[in-house]
């Protein structure tokens, strides 16, 4: 009860700091739309309608995984601007709580700009769904929980080294290349409807508990590590 | 019950806040502290002089718990120091808040923190902390607003708003002009007279070069040079 | 140790060449693709060790995460090995997928297909080339934990990779052949041989390179030694 107290402290604290600045979502909304655009450019997603299906979940997860990596880096940015992470280092509370309750706040971040996008992102390459819709409420979160709770944890890995931007990526992309590839699968199933999406649904919860248990037990040797 | 522990317990004066003993610090191949034994007695106020790149800094974050020594022990209110987290606060030049959060916002988050298991809104002890250092806590303003000095203050506010036990100062004064400073010294004083259940009283260790400031009130003075200790002056109990 | 070293060395070359004899003059040529089999004898040793030594660095790793402050001459030596491990793993499985091209080329027509081997390989590469990466790019101190770190979840991951692709490149079979099917038994002594020599030589290979970095570890310590008695 401690612990979800303590997490929630953190969750609540980051919601409100990135309601103060607005720094990380108005950043990634406008990455991702970007990314939408020049894609829509290469491929002239409405004379190809099918081939369209079959891109557009591949390019939305590309785009939102290089958004989310701009907005990890913002929010450990937040904790080492006037050393705060020192005053987190030597507090008494768990320091798994300070990262689930970073990963949950990037989660929500990253979630807004889904749902801001998913309207603009069908009607530029003028989707129709030919699957079951709403397996997308189980993909989005289990695809965007897979990639921010590992970004979340090798932003934090990064914090002292010496080129921060170029190491998140290093040490994401690879790792999270199942996750990846899964979440695309997956949507790309529900959007063309030639398969069903539950396998790669059933290997991205697989990959979420795996990874989410790595996390908490090795963010505090992380967060200590000097 | 260990040998050394069992004559501290039955010695005169009070047991140390804090002991260092032999401790190195290695960073590759520069030794930053070089095997540095010193004892801090509870209830007093301690100064650690020394020049830029002397180490003073190191040897109070290894104190702090933030910097694991290369060999060496720290003793901290009687046992390790990642034992007693909730009875320690530091303070160091940056000021450890969020710039967007105000002053109130900051400290009861910090404080919530510091006693993850207390079950009360805590809003009294993050008010009088602000209170003891002169601010006013219906300030809604973020802090990144604040001048220096009242940034500094609320640093200040965010070490005691744990109510803590043992106060480590990173050079306070950096950022501070000298009524500034004369100001944090009276409040170290008032904060050394603060009630305490147990024995020993409330330690202050401060790194500074600016000896001047507290010459008048030290009870003892370390002064370090490139990583080991040169000065134990009026032995520390 | 030096000496055993050496002698193993010695042996590790003797194998190789040995093997190669085997697999170029002595091994039958193989019915359907003729002598552009062979590659076979170093492609699939190759890959087989490559497989062992990210477990190695994986262990190591674990153990250097469990002993640093406890056993810190130890956990040096666990962070050497971890170091040794994954660049042979990276030289291994680099030297795989080549071979793997080089057979692909004449065989399938086409340098890289995406089928569900190749591509797990090449996942099982860039894996081990972020953490190299990883290593250099982290702060002194510090690059040891980070890298044991992200050995641990690299490890995690390669089970996982493996199975995901095998999932993905069975939804969508490409028309690509498998390889071995069954190994004639005359083709047995030659792999086996191979097998052994290029194990044997990446455990040269990691001994080698784990002196070298004790022996960096050794001055820099010494160095530090120094520095604290002035």
């Amino acid at each position: 009860m401690i612990y979800l107290r303590t997490v929630w402290l953190h969750l609540r604290k980051d919601l409100r700091l990135e309601w103060r600045s607005r720094d990380a979502i108005a950043g990634m909304l406008f990455f991702t739309l970007l990314v939408t655009v020049v894609f829509a450019m290469a491929f002239d997603p409405t004379g190809f309608p099918t081939l369209a299906r079959q891109m557009s979940g591949g390019l939305l997860w590309v785009g939102l995984l290089f958004a989310a990596t701009t907005a990890l880096n913002i929010s450990w940015e937040r904790e080492r601007r006037n050393q705060v992470l020192d005053a987190h280092r030597m507090s008494a509370s768990p320091a798994s709580a300070l990262f689930l309750g970073k990963a949950l706040a990037n989660l929500i971040f990253v979630s807004v700009i889904e749902l801001a996008l998913a309207p603009v992102f069908a009607v530029f390459y003028n989707l129709h769904p030919l699957g079951e819709v709403r397996w997308l409420l189980l993909i989005l979160p289990l695809g965007t929980w897979a990639i921010v709770v590992n970004g979340t944890f090798f932003a934090a890995l990064g914090l002292n080294s010496r080129n921060r931007e170029l190491m998140l990526p290093a040490a994401l992309f690879p790792i999270s290349i199942p996750a990846l590839l899964g979440v695309v699968q997956a949507t790309t199933g529900v959007i063309t409807g030639d398969f069903e999406p539950q396998l790669w649904i059933r290997m991205l919860l697989g990959f979420d508990v795996i990874f989410t248990t790595a996390c908490i037990l090795l963010f505090p040797t992380v967060l200590h590590a000097e | 019950m260990h040998p050394i522990l069992k004559t501290m317990q039955t010695a005169p004066v009070p047991a140390p806040a804090v002991q260092v003993r032999i401790v190195s610090k290695l960073y590759g191949s520069f030794a930053a502290l070089k095997r540095v034994s010193c004892t801090f007695a509870a209830g007093g106020f301690h100064v650690l002089l020394g020049p830029n790149g002397a180490g003073k800094s190191t040897l109070l974050r290894v104190i702090a718990g933030l910097i694991t020594p290369s060999s060496g022990i720290v003793h901290l209110l009687g046992g390790d120091p990642l034992q007693r987290r909730d009875r320690i606060a530091y303070m160091s030049h940056a000021p450890m808040l969020y710039d967007e959060l105000s002053a109130m916002e900051n400290l009861r988050y910090f404080s919530r923190l510091q006693h993850p298991g207390a079950n009360c809104d805590c809003t009294g002890s993050p008010e009088m902390a602000l209170r003891a250092v002169g601010l006013d806590p219906t300030l809604t303003r973020p802090v990144s607003q604040f001048s220096q000095g009242m940034r500094q203050r609320v640093s200040m506010a965010r070490a005691l708003v744990g109510d803590p036990e043992l106060l480590l100062l990173d050079e306070p004064f950096s950022n501070m002009d000298a009524a500034g400073a004369r100001e944090l010294v009276q409040l170290l004083l008032d904060f050394r007279t603060w009630p305490l259940a147990g024995a020993g009283g409330r330690t202050v260790i401060i790194t500074t070069h600016q000896y001047e400031l507290v010459s008048d009130v030290a009870d003892s003075v370390v002064e370090m040079r490139a990583g080991s200790i040169v000065i134990p002056q009026a032995a520390a109990a | 140790m030096k000496r055993l070293f050496f002698i193993l060395c010695a042996f590790s070359v003797a194998l190789l060449g040995f093997g190669f004899y085997e697999a170029v003059f002595v091994a039958p040529v193989e019915a359907t693709m003729g002598p552009v089999y062979r590659i076979f004898y170093w492609h699939v040793p190759i890959n087989i060790s490559a497989e062992v030594f990210p477990y190695v660095n994986m262990v190591a790793s674990i153990a250097f995460l469990y002993f640093r402050r406890t056993r810190v001459a130890l956990a040096e030596k666990l962070d050497a090995l971890a170091i040794a491990t994954a660049e042979v793993t990276v030289l291994y499985v680099g030297l795989g997928l080549a071979t793997g091209m080089l057979w692909g080329r004449p065989v399938w027509g086409i340098w890289w297909a995406w089928d569900a081997r190749l591509t797990s390989f090449l996942m099982l590469f860039l894996l081990y080339v972020s953490y190299l990466l990883v290593r250099r790019f982290s702060a002194g101190s510090q690059s040891a934990v980070v890298a044991a770190v992200l050995s641990v979840f690299a490890g995690i991951d390669v089970p996982i990779v493996f199975m995901s692709i095998r999932w993905w490149r069975t939804q969508h079979p490409a028309p690509v052949l498998t390889g071995e099917g069954s190994l004639d038994p005359s083709m047995w002594p030659a792999f086996l041989i191979n097998m052994a020599a290029w194990f044997v030589w990446g455990v040269v290979l990691v001994w080698g390179r784990y002196a070298v970095v004790r022996r960096e570890q050794v001055a820099t310590e010494q160095i530090a030694l120094q520095a604290l008695e002035v």
